[in-house]
């Protein structure tokens, strides 16, 4: 079994790790990382536009992102990805590439998660920190910009970076419309080897599980140090400060 | 193709058992894998707070695993891996016994049973010390004071996660469709193969699966309510 497993990942780490790169597209592992990392880098802009239309005063702002956000908290991810498979095509009038139609439906899904974690940044600093700032001549956006955003957002720094595991988590459903990412890679190894797929797809899981532990324990410690500075301890043993778990992630 | 025409699948009597059969499958799977959860969750629970290293180990171990290892991938391995590992015998007879959606059952309750023991955990420990001292000064042993002290103020404190959990669990029995059980997706992605009435096809799955997730968000939300002391006598 252990020599089984060593071969598999001696003959085909290549293609785990780039996928058919040289003379195909680029797929495999680095293909899952480069998807996850532009979903999250265009769902988070748009997750802060979000989370002020949810806040907005104006119902005609409010409104459609409400339904937006429970629609994308209410249907399967999977329905998601097939409207995209069969919309995008259809409203760009063009021959989409899979990875498209999977970054498309990602930065929908991950904007409308991340904007309930903006939303509960802002609300969570309460009233003061927006009269303060109206107080002090800023308008409602310089007041944003420059006082409300730059602190919730440095609060939900590792709420970010667990959004990013869960949608490396999410880009295997990619699968169902063949996006070439590390599950697809690994499924091809199978489709190869017939006779193995145990040991493919143990390889698959410790793969996914060596990445998203390691990003998991970044973000645990990056909470705990936020958490102790917010307290104004920076000083103070680690021991002393007890950091409450309240990273929100969607499971996937 | 011609404009939007809901009732070319509403009225043809074949699509509509398709989609009957396809959403009686996301229970059975949805119900079956979400009791098979909570089971091993109390389980679980029990093993981390019993003494001794070697439990709180192998629990810390079984969540890490299924938290950091896509469903997904879980699913492939027990059902393109796993399933290959067994014996003859045990093979034929899932086989003979829809395989697909036993294996949907127990790789999504393996998973979800990793969250819900983590949400009764975070639950109970936000249940102060002094009530199982209180407890047990007035007569309870440790498994009695942990049923009816302990247990009630904690899944009341975790209600909440596992509420949210369940709704993730009912969505993620959608995953089934790729091994192949014959869920709602199954019959969604069956009847466009049919029809070629995508949108109308997708339009009907999106909106069932809206319309269950918001049900049980909505019966979790009355449950919290009936569960907690403020509000309970208006309920």
């Amino acid at each position: 079994m252990i020599n089984d497993i060593v071969a598999i990942f001696h003959d085909y780490w290549l293609l785990l790790l780039i996928g058919q790169y040289p003379n195909g597209p680029l797929g495999g592992l680095a293909n899952t990382l480069i998807l996850s990392a532009l979903s999250i880098a265009l769902a988070f802009p748009l997750s802060i536009l979000l989370a002020l239309a949810r806040l907005s005063k104006w119902p005609f702002l409010r409104w459609p992102v409400t339904v937006l956000v429970y629609v994308t908290r209410g249907v399967p991810l999977l329905m998601l990805i097939l409207w995209s498979y069969f919309l995008v095509p259809l409203l760009t009038g063009a021959d989409v590439p899979s990875f498209v139609t999977m970054l498309t439906t990602l930065v929908v899904y991950q904007a409308a998660f991340l904007s309930e974690v903006v939303r509960a940044g802002i609300v969570a600093l309460g009233h003061g920190q927006m009269e303060a700032a109206k107080a002090l001549g800023h308008g409602y956006f310089g007041a944003m910009r420059f006082v409300i955003l730059p602190q919730a957002l440095y609060n939900m720094i590792p709420s970010i970076l667990s959004t990013f595991v869960s949608t490396i988590k999410d880009t295997t459903l990619g699968y169902v419309i063949n996006v070439p990412d590390l599950t697809f890679a690994a499924s091809q190894v199978n489709n190869q080897l017939l006779t193995q797929p145990f040991q493919v797809f143990l390889i698959l899981a410790v793969i996914y599980y060596a990445i998203c532990w390691s990003l998991t324990h970044v973000a645990y410690r990056l909470e705990r140090r936020i958490t102790r500075r917010r307290a104004g301890l920076n000083g103070v043993r680690a021991a002393t400060v007890i950091a409450p778990v309240k990273i929100i992630s969607e499971q996937l | 193709m011609t404009g939007f025409d809901l009732s070319a699948i509403l009225t043809n009597p074949e699509f509509v058992a398709m989609l009957l059969h396809g959403i009686e499958m996301t229970f059975v799977i949805a119900i079956g894998s979400w009791i098979l959860a909570m089971t091993l969750a109390i389980l679980l629970l029990a093993l981390r707070f019993s003494p001794g290293r070697f439990g709180n180990a192998f629990v810390a171990g079984y969540v890490s695993y299924h938290r950091n290892v896509p469903t997904l991938v879980q699913l492939m391995l027990w059902y393109f891996g796993i399933f290959t590992l067994l014996p003859d015998w045990l093979t034929y007879w899932l086989a003979s016994h829809n395989a697909e959606a036993i294996f949907a059952i127990i790789g999504l309750g393996l998973c979800q049973a990793a969250y819900f023991s983590e949400d009764l955990r975070s639950g109970l420990r936000s249940v102060s010390p002094g009530q199982m001292e209180a407890a047990r000064a007035l007569g309870h042993g440790y498994i009695s004071a942990m049923r009816f002290v302990m247990m009630p103020q904690g899944v009341r404190n975790a209600l909440p996660p596992l509420i949210n959990h369940s709704v993730s669990l009912f969505k993620n029995s959608s995953l089934g469709v790729v091994i192949g059980a014959s869920e709602l997706t199954h019959a969604v992605k069956e009847i466009e193969n049919l029809s070629f009435r995508t949108f109308e096809i997708y339009l009907i799955g999106t909106l069932l699966y809206l319309f269950f997730s918001l049900l049980i968000m909505a019966g979790g939300a009355y449950v919290s309510m009936r569960a907690d002391p403020a509000t309970r006598a208006r309920a």
